[in-house]
């Protein structure tokens, strides 16, 4: 069980913000951290990780990790951390990247035979693609058995195949290890896969706290489905309004009234939903 | 043409030795320190440190010159404590040359640790390790071209002063002549010829040096994928 409740004052580009977070998280369980950029979301987990400072208190499996007195070091703390660029030590083999952060070299080969790159153990990091020195930090990270595992968006950099395949390592890794796993990352296919709670951040405060599910399915009431994205454009062709939305990486186009059209402001964020009829699938 | 005689470039390479391993002590931890601090007093210290590259040779070497000296408090204890007299002799031109390379030690340090990603150094803490063996194990052997410059630049400009080690140690044969003064001598006494032996020597050495640095740098950074 962690206790969490922190304050600290951040300088961003918008001036100062105060980040306030207040959670308890369970043994075991896969916590996803979201939110816009700038809202926290990494400063919360190094203050976690000991390596920034904050004000309040860190109980973690009952020992004391911040509090008014003290805050101990990160080198005490026993926790595992991966990064998002990696962040290997580039004069060290992958095997001796392992070796570094606890000389147990059963535990290496078995974690490196898990995320198949026992081939490459001697190979020095520059010589790995993204995929593999994520596995490799991810492995690192895993060396000291810790109960607690951080990561700061640690797929984002690669390819969305290569995200599937380390969704997967992730995945098996937090099961076999036991870890409590807290995991900043903004991509909802990834969260819905990997987390069993999201807590939302927006300008240092949570402001939703709930399962995958209820955090990510954004339909309300009666709504078939609910896409958000960014009004592009809106005009007219004859007698009808034409709205252009992009959602994700798409464009859709929607009609609209006049009213409609009149309400709206280009570069708003909307919701495209319907009730009527229900979406179909099918392959593409 | 008299019997060429090695003892100046002895004595300039037994300076520059002792001064490199010296300053390599004094400034890995200045040098470690001034990367990592965010301490408000960065650029004083800073400033202090590189004083020596901007203050002409005779200015430090007077300053020295007048600290050491036995009428000084500092030159007076050494001589009546330990009996060492620190100046015209071979200990106070170390001294001398240390303060003299010292930015040239910390400089190419500083450097070299600031451009290693800091991330990779939060990962030395979490897992387990101090700031020292981050120091030893995760710095020190990802900035090797750094290193490398800053103990050749040391040594080389070390062998190249002139200005200090003429004002500090005077020209001793064997005990602090070393080859810049020797060649200076040379020039005064208007002998050509050992001049223009002893300066073709110091040319050809401080070029391999150099060639030899370069050549390394190269090689290191293609090897590590920097360039």
């Amino acid at each position: 069980m962690l206790d969490i409740n922190i304050t600290k004052t951040l300088q961003g580009s918008a001036g100062s913000m105060e980040l306030d977070v207040n959670c308890a998280i369970e043994e075991h369980d896969f916590v996803a951290v979201s939110g816009p950029s700038g809202s926290g979301k990494t400063t919360f987990l190094r203050i976690l990780a000991g390596l920034e400072e904050a004000s309040g208190n860190i109980e973690v499996f009952g020992k004391s990790w911040l509090n008014a007195k003290k805050s101990l070091p990160p080198q005490k703390r026993g926790l595992g951390f991966v990064f998002q660029d990696y962040a290997l030590f580039a004069n060290m083999s992958v095997e001796e990247n392992l070796l570094f952060a606890n000389k147990d070299k059963e535990l290496a080969k078995h974690l490196l035979a898990l995320t198949e790159l026992d081939e490459l153990k001697a190979q020095l990091p520059n010589r790995l693609s993204g995929g593999q020195k994520q596995r490799v930090s991810l492995c690192r990270a895993l060396m000291k058995r810790p109960q607690l595992l951080l990561m700061d968006e640690p797929l984002s950099a690669l390819d969305p195949f290569m995200r599937t395949k380390l969704q997967q390592d992730i995945l098996t890794l937090h099961k076999e290890f036991g870890t409590t796993t807290i995991m900043v990352s903004h991509d909802p296919s990834e969260i819905y896969r990997l987390a069993n709670r999201v807590i939302e951040l927006s300008h240092g405060k949570i402001i939703h706290d709930a399962s995958p599910k209820e955090a990510l399915l954004k339909t309300q009431g009666s709504q078939k489905f609910s896409l958000t994205g960014e009004l592009l454009d809106i005009f007219k062709t004859d007698v009808i309004y034409v709205a252009i939305v992009a959602i994700g990486q798409q464009i859709v186009e929607i009609v609209l009234d006049e009213n409609e059209a009149k309400s709206f402001q280009v570069g708003e964020r909307v919701q495209v939903s319907t009730k009527a009829f229900s979406p179909s699938l099918s392959k593409v | 043409m008299s019997e060429l005689d090695f003892e100046p470039f002895l004595l300039s390479f037994k300076l520059a030795g002792v001064t490199t391993f010296i300053l390599f002590l004094i400034a890995l931890p200045v040098s470690w320190w001034l990367s990592q601090t965010k301490c408000r007093c960065k650029p004083f210290v800073e400033a202090v440190v590189s004083l020596p590259i901007v203050l002409p040779p005779s200015v430090l070497g007077f300053y020295i010159l007048y600290a050491l000296s036995y009428n000084s408090p500092i030159g007076a204890f050494f001589d009546e404590t330990f009996g060492i007299k620190l100046v015209f002799n071979f200990t106070g031109l170390v001294i001398a040359s240390c303060f003299y390379s010292f930015p040239f030690m910390v400089q190419p340090l500083q450097g070299g640790f600031e451009t290693l990603n800091k991330n990779m150094l939060e990962a030395s803490y979490i897992a387990g390790k101090s700031k020292f063996q981050t120091l030893v194990f995760v710095a020190l052997p990802n900035i090797k071209p750094a290193l490398l410059t800053a103990l050749i630049i040391t040594f080389a400009h070390t062998v190249g002063e002139f200005g200090v080690v003429l004002m500090v140690g005077g020209s001793i044969a064997g005990e602090t002549k070393v080859a810049s003064v020797a060649i200076y001598e040379f020039v005064e006494i208007m002998d050509y010829t050992q001049a223009h032996i002893y300066s073709g020597i110091m040319l050809a050495l401080s070029f391999s040096v150099l060639l030899g640095v370069y050549l390394f740098n190269l090689r290191h950074n293609k090897r590590i994928g920097v360039a």
